[in-house]
């Protein structure tokens, strides 16, 4: 099953499509077979996601919207999104 | 072969929705995506143009109500200003000059950051557009129109996307402790002025984080459920003023509360449909252009939507809210008393470049920069709009208009030059 991630901002513009297509460049780095798509907060919750994303002021807003959440502490350190996306798909017991 | 060259001339090159596919077009194929890539991109954003102007009827309907209303309640006329409508409304009139604009704006980017010291590239798509539509309707009502318009309005727009960054940049620095990124949203002047104010009034050091405040507030965060609130609150005030017998005429005996919950829920469902076309278009275009500006120039910074700030004084974003709202709220009461056209606080402009403004304040003044220097930005885009409704033609008198600094600034400035010419 392909894992469903989603960047969610206020208004699903600008912030969350910049950070999709940093995630679309790790995932591509690091091999893993997942899609990625962005959208605003309202939408968030009917789109079901595997794995939501946001900034870290964002979190309360977030935390519910999918089994698994991803803070982050910048909207444009494509390291962080890397090592925390990393972090989420690898096998259990390496991290 | 005339018969093609009339259907390219007539049917292609003058319609807005085919216009921006194609901007979309030539980016996936310089970008070398895959067949499928190219076609599913091409047709999404030509439907997000087309959704757009569905979404336009939908909020200028609740609107035109909310307008009517304000006339009977206050004998003045008010405006709402957001961006999304306005722009949603624009496009049905303006909509080819704003794809032709748009489209070699962004070359037009590319070239000034490339050929001079600002080195900005300007990836909130969303307000690249809106800025397009601005121009575009700007020199029609200047009576600029044809080749002439296109060239000069493409050469404007690439050269307010470097510009605006530039004057961010310096607070932008103090913000993130960087010079990486640069601050991409046309709300720059309102924010910058704001963190000069508060800073005589404040003290850097004494920063909004360490204020606690009630994480129930990030519900404001939803664009779509903020509009809905904040709509509501004013469509209720607004009625109760006017009467039930005025709602009645346009609710056909609708309850004036029950009315209001409706009308604000309408506008609120009409900016989300707005929104997702616009979030369809940029989503192609944008990839493209970040890879095809990021080549030719190698050194640029790329300036960012405003939520980049944002994680760096959490805080400091809903005291700038609440405090531009404040200056909104004061502004129009001042207008009223005035008798002059009234700006209602629309809650998009305020909610965003509010938060920025208090995000630059903390920068520069600490909790009362925030505080101070919001208030300030609720105030200049309260009474901007007044002096740019009159250089927007028939667009000044919809019962919406631009709502941030830039654009405001913007258009204001262009207007009136544009008819020292004419």
């Amino acid at each position: 099953m392909k894992k469903r991630i989603l960047v969610v901002c206020g208004s699903g513009l600008g912030s969350s499509l910049l950070v999709e297509m940093n995630i679309a460049e790790a995932i591509g780095e690091l091999g893993i077979d997942a899609e990625v798509s962005h959208a605003d907060l309202a939408s968030a919750k009917s789109l079901k996601p595997d794995i939501i994303v946001g900034t870290m002021d964002l979190f309360p807003q977030i935390k519910d919207k999918a089994p698994h959440v991803v803070a982050l502490r910048s909207l444009f350190d494509k390291k962080e999104v890397k090592d925390k996306i990393a972090n989420l798909f690898a096998p259990p017991g390496e991290s | 072969m005339d018969t093609l060259w009339k259907v390219l001339l007539h049917d292609v090159l003058s319609q807005p929705a085919v216009l921006i596919g194609l901007t979309a077009l030539v980016g996936l194929l310089l970008q070398k995506k895959a067949f499928h890539q190219v076609v599913s991109g091409t047709f999404k954003t030509t439907m997000g143009y087309l959704i757009l102007g569905a979404g336009a009827g939908v909020t200028v309907g609740a609107l035109d109500k909310f307008g009517t209303l304000f006339q009977k309640g206050f004998g003045v006329h008010g405006v709402v200003p957001h961006n999304e409508s306005i722009v949603a409304i624009a496009v049905q009139t303006y909509g080819r000059e704003t794809a032709l604009i748009m489209a070699l704006g962004l070359v037009a980017n590319i070239l000034f950051a490339r050929f001079t010291p600002w080195k900005y590239i300007f990836l909130s798509g969303h307000h690249t557009f809106y800025m397009a539509v601005l121009l575009a309707a700007i020199f029609v009502s200047a009576g600029v129109t044809g080749w002439p318009m296109v060239i000069l309005g493409a050469l404007l727009l690439g050269f307010t996307m470097v510009l605006y960054p530039a004057v961010g940049q310096p607070i932008m620095r103090k913000i993130t402790d960087s010079d990486d990124i640069a601050f991409g949203h046309f709300s720059t002047v309102g924010a910058v002025v704001g963190a000069v104010v508060g800073k005589w009034f404040g003290n850097k050091e004494d920063s909004t984080e360490s204020m606690k405040l009630p994480e129930n507030l990030t519900f404001l965060r939803d664009t779509s459920l903020a509009i809905a609130v904040v709509m509501f609150i004013l469509f209720v005030v607004v009625s109760a003023v006017a009467g039930q017998e005025a709602v009645s005429q346009l609710s056909g005996g609708q309850n004036w509360v029950v009315f209001s919950f409706l009308q604000a829920l309408t506008f609120a469902a009409g900016v989300y449909v707005i929104l997702a076309g616009v979030r369809m278009i940029i989503a192609e275009i944008i990839p493209a252009f970040r890879g095809i500006a990021m080549k030719l120039v190698p050194n640029a910074k790329p300036a960012l939507d405003c939520p980049v700030v944002y994680p760096y004084a959490p805080t400091a974003v809903f005291i700038g809210f609440l405090f531009s709202f404040l200056g909104g709220i004061v502004s129009m009461i001042v207008q009223a008393a005035l008798r002059w056209t009234v700006i209602v606080p629309g809650v998009i402009p305020h909610f965003f470049c509010g938060a920025n403004a208090g995000v630059f304040g903390n920068a520069t003044g600490g909790r009362k920069g925030a505080m101070i220097g919001a208030f300030v930005h609720g105030v200049i885009i309260s009474f901007l709009p007044i002096a740019l409704l009159g250089l927007l033609g028939e667009l000044g008198y919809k019962n919406t208009t631009f709502s941030d600094s830039d654009f405001l600034m913007t258009g204001i400035a262009v207007g009136y030059i544009v008819r020292l010419f004419k």
